[in-house]
């Protein structure tokens, strides 16, 4: 079976899960009636309003859509993951993880981290530029955002903060 | 005239230097904080409040007022440039602002949103001033049925600007009603959807929504292509002000966007948010010149109009927060939380016991705007530096200033996590071809629409015909009907599809 759309095929199976598991997560509040809603009326009819889009959706999935067959495709492996877990080693290193026993290493340690590892998102990145921006970036985001606002950061790692 | 004996009070209020030097500070800080992507005007004014602690009442008000001002203008800037809504009702301003961008008129379209912004700040003064009073009562016919209806009318508005497949625009919106009701339920104080984690039960931050889809999304997206191919901004500038075809373009569009914003502002709850969506959708229904830019492709239309909307609902909405002490809409929660810390009660006593007060303020709202454009017309040539900044030295601090963003607005590393899994979600949308702007309008309106479903719905034992039997509420649903028939008639879906092609 050729499908018109593959993006809307899967968009329309993610509306009709999404969807379905709102529905199903209701069904364990309260539900009630029009005249006294329980927490779940709202949600469970969203819900199957999103499953009802979301059929309808992969049915003109089969239908219409531009030609070549409108392909996902390939996902950016690299930007995604990098992008992405330099942000996650940036919250990481920020407060620290106590869960991990991982301590705090602070807002300048955490900038540097996240710049150079976001810096590799890029092909062909170079390990100098991005350390010499991080330092740009840790240095202004101290004094914009910890001296001139005073947003309560920790600043140092746990070792020199006290 | 009691207005302008009124108007004469307020601004012998607010004309004194040291007034005028704290509207300017204001104005000052408030865009250089609403400028950095990632912080909108929320986080700015939460960030600046601190700073108006020691001032006397007018004086901080004034100072807020600049801030305020100031930091929605920055983030309207950051919008147009790198594509980043700092705040719900930028988002419409991204479309055609950062289109215009990319083809070297960052320069006319910021220009066009502050004297948009500002003509639109004078005459919402000027109503605020004179219909006060009248007002109130207008929004006090809107019931719960009303309520409903009229956002109902919003969502339909947003599904109109969505490129791409209606159904999935529809199914969107339904997704973002969805992620909006994640948190405590008001009513009944269960913890929807939260899976036991104690930071889900305040629901999701918008924040971290918006800065993940549209922030990380749009940035793996933009490094998946190599280099030279990614999408450059090109390198001239053609000039800082519009020119005089603009002005003719933009003229009609501001007074458009004025009237509606002004309009739709007194009503709380949307406010400055749906009147932005709402000039957006009719100019694009509005037949474009010979030789114009479509929408969507950086139309000037499209950024005035908008920006003019939402300043004057911002400026209106004054109304229901000065008159009935409702606050329409986060901001000016905040502002209520500041006027409560220099012991001013917001609500109808203020402009009868405190006149200076209340004169006072709406004098400086204009002198707010007014400071804006003369500090902001001269540093339009120093944003639009911004842009000549290579991408590979841009993304990094964009990423950073989101992580900061989002941490300093909570103190919460929780909401850092969030925007990583948002990231992720907004890559698979961007993959997907499902528009996100509709998604965010949704999670904002989501428990709004819950609430006044609910109390519409009880208030009439459960019949759900209440919605067409009143009047307001019926004509409203109507509107909604005309504007879905009107995008679905299949001249007009042809020609929709046309003007959202990619590029």
């Amino acid at each position: 079976m050729a499908f018109a759309s593959q993006k809307d095929f899967v968009s329309g199976l993610m509306f009709m899960a999404v969807g379905g598991a709102f529905a199903w997560g209701a069904v364990n509040y309260e539900i009630g009636n029009a005249a006294r809603m329980g927490p779940g009326y709202f949600p469970f009819m969203l819900g199957l309003i999103l499953v009802l889009l979301g059929v309808l959706v992969t049915f003109n999935a089969f239908k219409s859509g531009p030609p070549g067959g409108d392909k996902i495709g390939a996902l950016a492996w690299r930007p995604l993951v990098f992008i992405l877990g330099a942000n996650l080693l940036f919250g990481a290193l920020l407060v620290g993880i106590p869960a991990f026993g991982l301590p705090a290493f602070g807002l300048i340690v955490a900038i540097f981290g996240l710049v150079i590892m976001a810096g590799y998102a890029r092909e062909g990145a170079k390990l100098k530029e991005s350390v010499i921006l991080a330092a740009i970036l840790a240095a202004g985001s101290y004094l914009a955002f910890v001296k001139l606002l005073n947003l309560q950061f920790p600043v140092l790692p746990w070792f020199l903060a006290n | 005239m009691d207005l302008i004996n009124n108007l004469a009070l307020g601004f012998g209020v607010a004309f004194t230097l040291q007034n005028l030097v704290y509207a300017f500070i204001g104005c000052l800080l408030g865009t250089l904080i609403g400028v950095l992507p990632g912080i909108g005007p929320l986080a700015t004014i939460a960030m600046l409040l601190p700073a108006t602690y020691g001032l006397p009442p007018v004086a901080a008000l004034i100072m807020l007022a600049g801030i305020y001002y100031g930091a929605q203008y920055g983030g309207s800037t950051t919008a147009i440039l790198v594509n980043l809504p700092g705040e719900s009702s930028s988002v419409v301003t991204v479309i055609d602002g950062y289109q215009m961008a990319r083809k070297g008129r960052a320069g006319p379209a910021l220009a066009a949103a502050g004297l948009g912004s500002f003509f639109a700040g004078c005459v919402g003064t000027l109503i605020l001033a004179g219909f006060a009073a009248p007002l109130t009562e207008l929004a006090l016919e809107f019931g719960p049925a009303e309520y409903f209806s009229l956002m109902i009318v919003g969502l339909i508005g947003a599904v109109v600007l969505a490129s791409g497949s209606l159904l999935k625009a529809l199914a969107m919106i339904v997704l973002g009603l969805l992620l909006g009701l994640v948190g405590t339920d008001v009513n009944s104080g269960v913890a929807r959807y939260s899976f036991d984690i104690p930071e889900l039960t305040d629901g999701i931050s918008f924040l971290a929504i918006a800065m993940g889809v549209f922030g990380y999304g749009e940035i793996i997206q933009n490094l998946s292509h190599p280099d030279e191919k990614r999408e450059v901004f090109t390198g001239k500038v053609n000039g800082i002000m519009p020119t005089a075809e603009d002005f003719k373009n933009m003229i009609p569009a501001v007074l458009r966007g004025t009237a509606l914003g002004s309009a739709l502002g007194i009503l709380p709850g949307g406010g400055a948010l749906l009147s932005a969506f709402t000039a957006y959708t009719i100019e694009k229904k509005t037949k474009l010149k010979p030789g114009e830019v479509p929408f969507g492709q950086g139309n000037i239309r499209g950024v005035a109009a908008p920006e003019s909307a939402n300043n004057a609902g911002s400026q209106t909405s004054f109304i229901p927060l000065l008159t009935l002490g409702i606050p329409p809409n986060a901001v000016m929660a905040l502002m209520v939380g500041a006027m409560t810390i220099h012991n001013i009660q917001p609500g109808p006593q203020v402009m009868t016991s405190n006149p200076e007060l209340f004169w006072g303020l709406i004098a400086s709202m204009w002198i707010g705007n007014l400071m804006l454009v003369v500090l902001n017309l001269p540093l339009i040539g120093i944003w639009i530096k911004l842009l000549t900044v290579p991408y590979k030295w841009l993304f990094p601090a964009i990423v950073l200033f989101c992580s900061i963003g989002v941490y300093s607005t909570n103190n919460n590393s929780f909401d850092i996590w969030m925007v990583a899994l948002f990231g992720l979600i907004g890559y698979g949308f961007i993959k997907l071809g499902c528009e996100p702007a509709p998604l965010l309008l949704g999670l904002i309106l989501g428990p709004m629409m819950e609430e006044y479903l609910r109390r519409a719905l009880l208030i009439s034992r459960g019949d759900w015909s209440v919605f067409v039997t009143r009047p307001l509420s019926a004509s409203l649903l109507v509107v909604a009907a005309v504007l879905l028939f009107i995008v679905l008639m299949p001249s007009v879906k042809k020609k929709r599809e046309e003007a959202f092609v990619e590029d």
